[in-house]
């Protein structure tokens, strides 16, 4: 069975991340204090051997909280019934990745009634801000009798509900005026009869069952916090959290794979009661919530609604979305984009479930999405360690990760179907109260935020992409990739400066002219393969000048330097066809605005302004410099 | 999976569990050759195993380990 894995941070599976954070694991471990440095080390999906070895360092590194850490310090006393000692790093780790610092002190074994009952010189000597209370399912069975009839089931019942619990909740606060966090039951006691279970008095896992669907209120009553342990295990399922041979050699009745997803439950808790839960989602658009990119498909084009599966599937993300936020989760959009064309499904798509009343911040523009994120937390006057930031994709994630450590950054699956399943199980908007002031919340915040043009941080961007490993494979379009550059000629409206639109026979028949040619980009990157992402077509005129016909590309991967290398390599055509200069043309159409400037920008001289707006552009080569980018060339031919 | 595979993965779960990325592996090492090898560690080191190889050692498995060699026989046994 395998551990319950804390699957939406990023995976340790691959040789290549391990070695990474083998490596920052040594880096963090050479300074003297990096608080910074461990929390992105606790942001991965660990292991309880990594978390274990974690905790190590930050116990080495941290024995008292840093200093001008803004969260208050956790000192939390843990009592239980079973063996708990292994849950410890976990809780500290979780903390940890939470920016919280948390000391664990554990009570003796099974001795929890004892340490709450009568002055406990230990406790008093930790001195806790908080209590963790784990009771094992089968010490709580203990009250119920093997013989119970219903009678006596429901006085077995009460006498823990109503007697047990709420006598040790209350001892805490009276002896320590401590908040208590109570772990619901393990469903792990086999069943006598199956289906009808809860029907037997004397069924242990029907006690066990019955007692935690009245813990929520219990809890409320009592002013006990509540963590659901079984609702978590049920999950990836009570085995994957409870091995029976474990609970007979060491009595743990939470196993210590299970640990870091244990800990995570209990960091969730600690975030609650310390302010650091998640207030505001900001969701990525184009892939996140409807398929396909808006501004190259169309209101039409986009997948979303009923009707196949995948535009359910993105409606269903949306739904998601919509009920956070109808209980307090703030919503902003910032996305790769003309605006107008972000706009645009929110206003008229009639399937859209979320609409620009429901954003309280929507910045669409085409600069990197770190700034963006940053004006979204100072426009909505929050700090950037309570937003949760859902992308697709995965440079733009590996990019505010790097940019905005505390940002919360969810690994987003490639399925759609699993991208709500992933938010709610990442918790980050997980409470331990439901406040009046939590339904308030997202109706203050609808001050719109209107398009900024920005001021990229150039440097930290440069030192990003230089670590990208990027590498730019191009050559003449060839039979294999006819299809796919075709497609790409067909579809692409943004990142297009003449929209000019071939059939595949006429860009086969590039292959042929000697007066023409046709170039393929391909980008990948250390995510991977970014496929076909760019198209060139130039044609020799009768002087000295080489035209660009076509020059269009995937908005992806926009603001990386593809766009100056790609032009270095249409240079190079030039200069091979013994050409002295480029021309290039501009034709606006409803879609390519933000290439409206693009030669200008690459130091290209307007030499005619058309009526219809089109544009022709001259660059002679002597007044072309090579601009540096981290892009590797790949020529093929 | 054979017992040269085995070992190294062992020894990078060791060097982890121990802080101690020099540490070396042998057949004949017991609990008494590694400072710091307690019933923690133990705990550590077998959850290891089990997650790391995806295998599932049983009580009596793991009662009858004496030295790292029989780490590895019983690891190359589940892995075959």
């Amino acid at each position: 069975m395998h551990a319950p894995n804390l699957f939406w941070l990023p995976s340790l599976g691959e040789d290549l991340a391990r070695e990474q954070w083998n490596e920052r694991f040594a880096q963090v471990a050479d300074k003297q204090s990096d608080w910074e440095g461990l929390m992105a080390l606790a942001n991965h999906d660990l292991d309880f051997v990594r978390t274990m070895r974690l905790d190590r360092l930050l116990a080495r590194k941290f024995p008292e909280p840093p200093s001008g850490l803004a969260v208050k310090p956790v000192r939390l006393a843990v009592l239980g019934s079973s063996t708990l000692d292994h849950l410890t790093a976990s809780i500290r780790v979780a903390a940890l990745r939470r920016g919280i610092w948390a000391t664990v002190h554990v009570g003796e074994y099974g001795s929890y009634l004892q340490d709450l009952s009568e002055a406990n010189d230990a406790l008093e000597t930790f001195a806790p801000t908080a209590f963790l209370l784990v009771l094992d399912s089968h010490h709580i069975v203990g009250y119920l009798p093997r013989d119970a009839d219903q009678a006596t089931a429901e006085r077995a019942l009460s006498e823990v509900a109503e007697g047990l619990l709420p006598r040790c909740w209350q001892a805490v606060k009276e002896r320590y005026g401590c908040p208590i966090l109570q772990t619901s039951f393990l469903p792990v006691l086999p069943q006598l009869m199956g289906s009808t279970e809860r029907l037997l008095p004397s069924s242990p896992a029907g006690f066990i069952q019955k007692l935690n669907a009245t813990l929520p209120a219990l809890c409320a009553t009592y002013g006990a916090i509540p963590v659901d342990l079984a609702g978590a295990a049920s999950q990836a399922g009570v085995a994957a959290w409870y091995d029976p041979s474990l609970w007979f050699r060491a009595k743990q009745e939470v196993a210590p794979r299970a640990a870091p997803a244990f800990g995570e439950l209990v960091g969730r808790s600690l975030a609650g009661m310390t302010g650091r839960t998640s207030k505001c989602l900001v969701l990525d658009l184009d892939n996140t919530l409807w398929g396909g990119v808006i501004g190259d498909d169309g209101l039409s084009g986009i997948e979303l609604g009923q009707g196949s599966a995948v535009e359910e599937a993105y409606l269903a993300i949306q739904d998601y979305a919509l009920r956070l936020s109808k209980r307090g989760v703030i919503l902003a959009v910032c996305s790769k984009n003309d605006e107008a064309n972000a706009r645009e499904p929110f206003r008229d798509h009639p399937e859209m479930l979320l609409r620009e009343k429901d954003i309280a911040c929507f910045v669409a523009n085409w600069n990197d999405k770190a700034e963006n994120i940053r004006t979204i937390a100072e426009s909505l006057k929050i700090g950037l360690d309570s937003l949760v930031f859902a992308d697709d994709n995965p440079f733009e994630r590996a990019r505010v990760r790097e940019a905005l450590p505390m940002v919360n950054v969810p690994e987003l699956p490639g399925e759609p179907a699993l991208i709500p399943e992933t938010l709610a199980a990442a918790g980050y908007f997980d409470l331990t109260t439901l406040s009046a002031e939590d339904f308030a919340r997202s109706g203050q915040c609808q001050a719109n935020l209107h398009r900024q043009v920005l001021q990229e941080s150039a440097t930290d961007l440069d030192s990003y992409l230089a670590n990208l490993d990027m590498k730019l494979a191009y050559g003449p379009f060839n039979a294999a990739n006819l299809q796919r550059i075709t497609q790409l000629v067909n579809k692409s409206n943004q990142f297009n400066l003449t929209t000019r639109r071939y059939a595949q026979e006429e860009l086969a028949a590039i292959m042929q002219d000697d007066a023409s040619a046709g170039i393929w980009f391909r980008l990948t990157d250390r995510f991977g393969d970014n496929g076909l992402i760019a198209v060139v077509i130039v044609r020799d005129l009768p002087d000295t000048a080489l035209e660009i016909d076509t020059w269009l590309m995937s908005c992806r991967v926009l603001g990386r330097g593809v766009e100056e290398a790609t032009l270095e390599v249409i240079v190079a055509e030039a200069q091979k066809r013994g050409k002295t200069s480029l021309r290039g043309v501009y034709r606006p159409s409803a879609k390519n605005n933000m290439v409206a400037d693009l030669y200008d920008r690459l130091g290209f001289s307007l030499a005619e302004q058309k009526d219809n707006g089109e544009k022709i552009y001259t660059l002679p080569l002597e007044t072309w410099h090579k601009k540096s980018v981290h892009i590797e060339y790949l020529k093929e031919t | 999976m054979n017992n040269t595979e085995i070992t190294d993965r062992l020894t990078g779960i060791f060097r982890e569990v121990f802080d101690d990325p020099k540490l070396e592996l042998h057949d004949a090492m017991t609990a008494s050759d590694i400072a710091g090898w307690d019933s923690v560690a133990m705990i550590n080191i077998i959850v290891g195993v089990e997650e790391r190889f995806q295998i599932r050692l049983r009580t009596r498995e793991v009662d009858g380990l004496k030295t790292v060699g029989d780490l590895i026989a019983l690891i190359a046994e589940k892995t075959a």
